[in-house]
């Protein structure tokens, strides 16, 4: 309803404060006698911490106090934990070796904290740093999953032997097996989901105060989830109860999944600002995010794909090795299992599924949710998987494709998901049509004549999204509900905020969902106003990540605004002398049906704060909250369809055309929906073909730096061609179904699909860089 | 110590600093201009992009020695009063930021080019020229929508002065 309702791109309400640097992170808040952090980190990938001497950088200018991880361990603060217990086949539970805030034994990655200084500037903090003198015993380290698992490995953890976290495994063996034995054809496949940073453009920053006469603390943290984090410090670190603990996530610069753990750092802040009694702020510089921010990714697996004489698809086996680094990070476990495995059905229909995951420790940096988490890594597989059968069985990848998709719902994969709604044809074919596949072979022939090689690569994805089912999380070894919660205020002068427990990182909520408000009450946006990120407003919330915000969080908005309404109503209907029955609500206004009647919103809400005359037994008052739990996961699903040319003399790829039509269900903004998109295709493009964190031999990471670690720059990526199709969620009101991640899911296969078309060689690993290319096209060495 | 005077957005500051001091230190930390940001430490992302005395300049590798007597304009100082820039303006209107980390030095850099070229921009010229400038968020698409946009807004608004 109206210009600012839902489906109309309305320009950002939140940007004017962007535009003109007035937004507030966490790095720009200073407060009175604040004091900076600066970690001492472990220069080694693997060592035995044998002393830590501080003397001389405590006599240096301005220092106030220099903290270690035995100060930590005698304080009683509780060790890192993993929020998802994941069970191995045998029935055994995950193996987790223990993570003190700063290491006072042992460190296990390069990076690692052992001790903090605290002093008057940053410079001076930062100065003292380099004098603390920490006695090191090297020890051998394993950074690789090769390395990790290898017969006589270093061992990380006592807890852990052999290096292995756990050994799941998900779907039917047998029925896998026998679907093998009666295959006409098998495709198999070895490949390697490279290591990435998330690296959002702000670092992780926190500035956290204590109060010793309320023996409260406030923590400002880049948080994805404020929520969540006080929860965890408090259940957990003990830090300090819930009541004393106000955790607030102000503007945050991106998240990608790297901003919902809570880190070591963080928490050496809130407990630091006790002991020093003096507020203390850490801000990472970008060499800190590079080396403790959560990566992602980091896979090896081994897939092979049975089919049946007419190209069906009978059976899918796929064993990973995922990577866990050094610890379990919060919500690591999850990631290469109910997030990867159970998405390996992508839009196919394949009978049998077996899928084996192992979690390794390795002397690297922890792994956990990145933009898309899990997902993006099934989807790579399955898509080079679908791509290297089409050319094996000499089909064409579209109707291999067509061949095996799944044409009716609800359907039941043998992994978990039980897909609600979608069209995966209409998407093929809106994006076949939108990239000119007819016409391809025809420009093929002609780069070729121009020098080039020219190739076409496609990506048929699905994800989970939502994220997810209380009750079905739960049962999956979750320790935390994943549903979301909303809080209605109409003001006394008919103006409306709304408070929400997702939180915006760059996603737009405070546009978005004042146009659900506005749409639902026909008000403009300008008297919607959203607060989030501070637990001291918002009652309780699970945060924003697994592109939950609109099918969950606005989905909490929506039944807040319905007992609202109801409630309007009844007051409405008091005022006017009218039944509650024939009252509707239009352009702000409440009308009696067929009548001239009406009552505008201000006097509904005066009326309700008044309270001077409201229905018999009615409170006073206008505002309602609601919990929302969704009923299953939301599947968006698209196709991404990629051209590109490459240069046979140096291997360097140029992007000729990129496509990509995704079925996101019911688009509340679409401006901002395909912006979501932008930037996940070019995340998915950096994998691709730019990005990797690699370690050297001895565990150090060698792209420390934006001048080591290919970041996708504006050169390096093309413009793009979007497009919709739309059915629509049935599990929740508005028919949502979250578009954060799937950018992030189906570029990085269309891409090494179209370079591997090109060169006409299917050997090809991920970041697929110039060297890498020239290599890999048939004749070079 | 030493004692800096400079312009800051058409204003006197002088201030007693380290001499190791840089000028995003001196724009965040001394003078409250947070809109200024850092997101790395090797010159690489351009979040820290001002102009001094007109071109854009990394922030972060100028030591505020090096700007002395200059005159700096930060993200802060380039609207009119309540009337954004143009290229502000063409940011907030085609959706060219999402965080908005990476937004201040995309538009100060962005200008930059603008001024530069004359106005007479394309695509691949905007894709080059953003080189110095990282964004996590939008994957540039509606960045470089939004200089091509600013580009001719600017044009019609110098040959209207
Ligand atoms: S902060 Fe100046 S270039 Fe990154
Ligand atoms: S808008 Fe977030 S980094 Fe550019």
């Amino acid at each position: 309803m109206g210009v600012e309702g839902i489906g109309a791109s309305v320009v950002r309400k939140e940007d004017r404060r962007f535009i003109t640097g007035k937004g507030r992170y966490v790095d720009d808040i200073k407060v009175q006698g604040m004091t900076f952090a600066h970690f001492v980190r472990s220069p080694h990938a693997h060592a035995k911490v044998k002393g830590i001497d501080a003397t001389a950088a405590k006599k240096m200018p301005g220092v106030v106090d220099v903290l270690t991880g035995q100060q930590i361990v005698d304080d009683k603060i509780g060790n890192l934990i993993c929020g998802w217990a994941v069970h191995s086949k045998d029935g055994s539970a995950m193996k987790m070796g223990a993570w003190p805030a700063m290491a006072p034994e042992t460190v296990r990655f390069v990076g690692q904290a052992v001790a903090v200084v605290i002093a008057e500037t940053k410079n001076q903090a930062r100065d003292a740093a380099e004098a603390v003198v920490v006695d090191y015993e090297e020890l051998p380290s394993a950074h690789h999953i090769s390395m990790a698992i290898a017969p006589g490995a270093p061992q990380l953890h006592p807890e852990a032997p052999g290096n292995i976290v756990y050994d799941w495994e998900i779907g039917d063996e047998a029925a896998v097996k026998d679907a093998f034995s009666k295959a006409a054809n098998v495709v198999s496949f070895e490949l390697v989901n490279n290591r990435l940073v998330p690296n959002a453009m702000e670092p992780r920053a926190a500035l956290a105060e204590y109060n010793e006469a309320e023996e409260h603390f406030t923590l400002y943290t880049t948080s994805q989830n404020p929520h969540v984090a006080r929860l965890v410090l408090s259940a957990f670190y003990n830090v300090a109860p819930e009541n004393k603990l106000r955790v607030v996530a102000p503007d945050v610069g991106g998240g990608f999944g790297s901003k919902i753990f809570i880190y070591p750092e963080e928490m050496v802040a809130l407990w630091a600002s006790k002991k020093v009694r003096r507020p203390v702020k850490w801000t990472g510089d970008r060499n800190e995010a590079f080396l403790t921010d959560a990566h992602g990714r980091d896979h090896i697996s081994k897939a092979e794909m049975a089919f049946d004489k007419d190209n069906k698809i009978l059976g899918l086996r796929v064993k990973t090795h995922a990577n866990f680094g050094a610890y379990m990070s919060l919500f690591s476990s999850s990631v290469p299992t109910y997030l990867y495995a159970t998405l390996l059905s992508g839009q196919y229909n394949i009978p049998a599924i077996h899928a084996e995951v192992i979690g390794v420790y390795t002397n690297s940096t922890p792994v956990d949710a990145y933009r898309g988490a899990g997902r993006p890594e099934a989807c790579y597989l399955l898509e080079r998987l679908m791509e290297t059968a089409a050319r094996q069985l000499k089909v064409d990848p579209a109707e291999l494709r067509r061949k095996n998709f799944i044409t009716s719902f609800p359907h039941q994969t043998p992994v978990i998901m039980a897909y609600d709604v979608g069209d995966f044809g209409a998407s093929l074919d809106a994006a076949m049509k939108a990239a000119d596949y007819a016409g391809f072979p025809a420009r093929k022939a002609k780069a070729k004549s121009e020098g080039k090689l020219r190739g076409m690569g496609m990506s048929c994805y699905i994800e989970a999204c939502g994220i997810a089912p209380s009750k079905a999380v739960g049962s999956l070894g979750a320790g935390v509900g994943l549903w979301e919660s909303a809080e209605v205020r109409v003001n006394p002068v008919g103006t409306i905020e709304i408070l929400t427990g997702s939180h915006s990182h760059g996603q737009g909520h405070e546009t978005t969902f004042a146009q659900l408000v506005a749409d639902r009450l026909g008000i403009p946006i300008s008297q919607v106003s959203i607060v989030h990120g501070d637990t001291d407003k918002v009652q309780f919330g699970m945060g924003t990540y697994g592109s939950r915000s609109a099918a969950v969080g606005m989905s909490a908005i929506f039944k807040a605004m319905e007992k609202v309404e109801s409630k309007a109503k009844k007051i409405a209907a008091h005022l006017l002398e009218a039944s509650e029955g024939d009252i509707v609500i239009e352009n702000g206004e409440f009308k009696v049906t067929g009548t001239d009647k009406s009552i505008a919103l201000p006097m509904v809400a005066l009326a309700a704060y008044t309270a001077h005359n409201l229905p018999d037994g009615m409170e006073p008052g206008l505002k309602e909250g609601a919990f929302y739990d969704p009923t299953n996961f939301t599947f968006p699903a698209g196709s991404y369809i990629c051209e590109l040319e490459v240069d046979p003399g140096t291997g360097k790829t140029s992007f000729v055309n990129f496509v990509a039509v995704d079925d996101f269900g019911r688009l509340i903004n679409p401006m901002i929906v395909e912006g979501q998109v932008h930037g996940g295709l070019v995340q998915g493009i950096g994998q691709a073909i730019l990005e990797a964190a690699v370690y050297d031999d001895t565990g150090q990471l060698v792209t420390a730096s934006f001048m080591d670690y290919a970041m996708p720059r504006a050169d390096d990526v093309p413009s793009f061609k979007l497009s919709h199709t739309t059915t629509l969620c049935p599990g929740n009101p508005l028919g949502v179904k979250g578009c954060g991640e799937a950018g992030a899911i189906g570029a990085s296969a269309a891409v090494i699909n179209a370079i591997t078309d090109a060169i006409g060689n299917n050997k090809l690993e991920m970041p697929a860089t110039p060297d890498r290319v020239w290599h890999a096209i048939p004749g070079n060495a | 110590m030493s004692t800096v005077t400079l312009t800051v957005n058409g204003k006197p500051v002088t201030a007693e600093v380290e001499d190791r001091t840089l000028l995003v230190q001196l724009l965040r930390d001394h003078l409250g201009l947070t809109g200024t940001h850092v997101g790395c430490d090797t010159s690489q992302c351009g979040a820290c992009i001002v102009h001094i005395d007109g071109r854009a300049v990394k922030s972060c590798t100028t030591l505020v020695g090096q700007a002395n007597g200059a005159n700096v304009t930060t993200i802060e100082g380039i609207s009119k009063g309540d009337e954004l820039h143009p290229m502000q303006a063409a940011f907030r209107d085609n959706h060219g930021l999402q965080c908005g980390y990476c937004t201040p030095g995309m538009i100060m850099s962005a200008i930059d080019i603008v001024n530069r070229h004359g106005g007479e921009l394309d695509e691949e010229t905007v894709r080059q020229e953003l080189e110095g400038n990282i964004c996590r968020c939008t994957g540039y698409h509606n960045i470089v929508k939004s200089v091509l946009d600013a580009a001719s807004r600017m044009k019609v608004a110098q040959a209207a002065e």
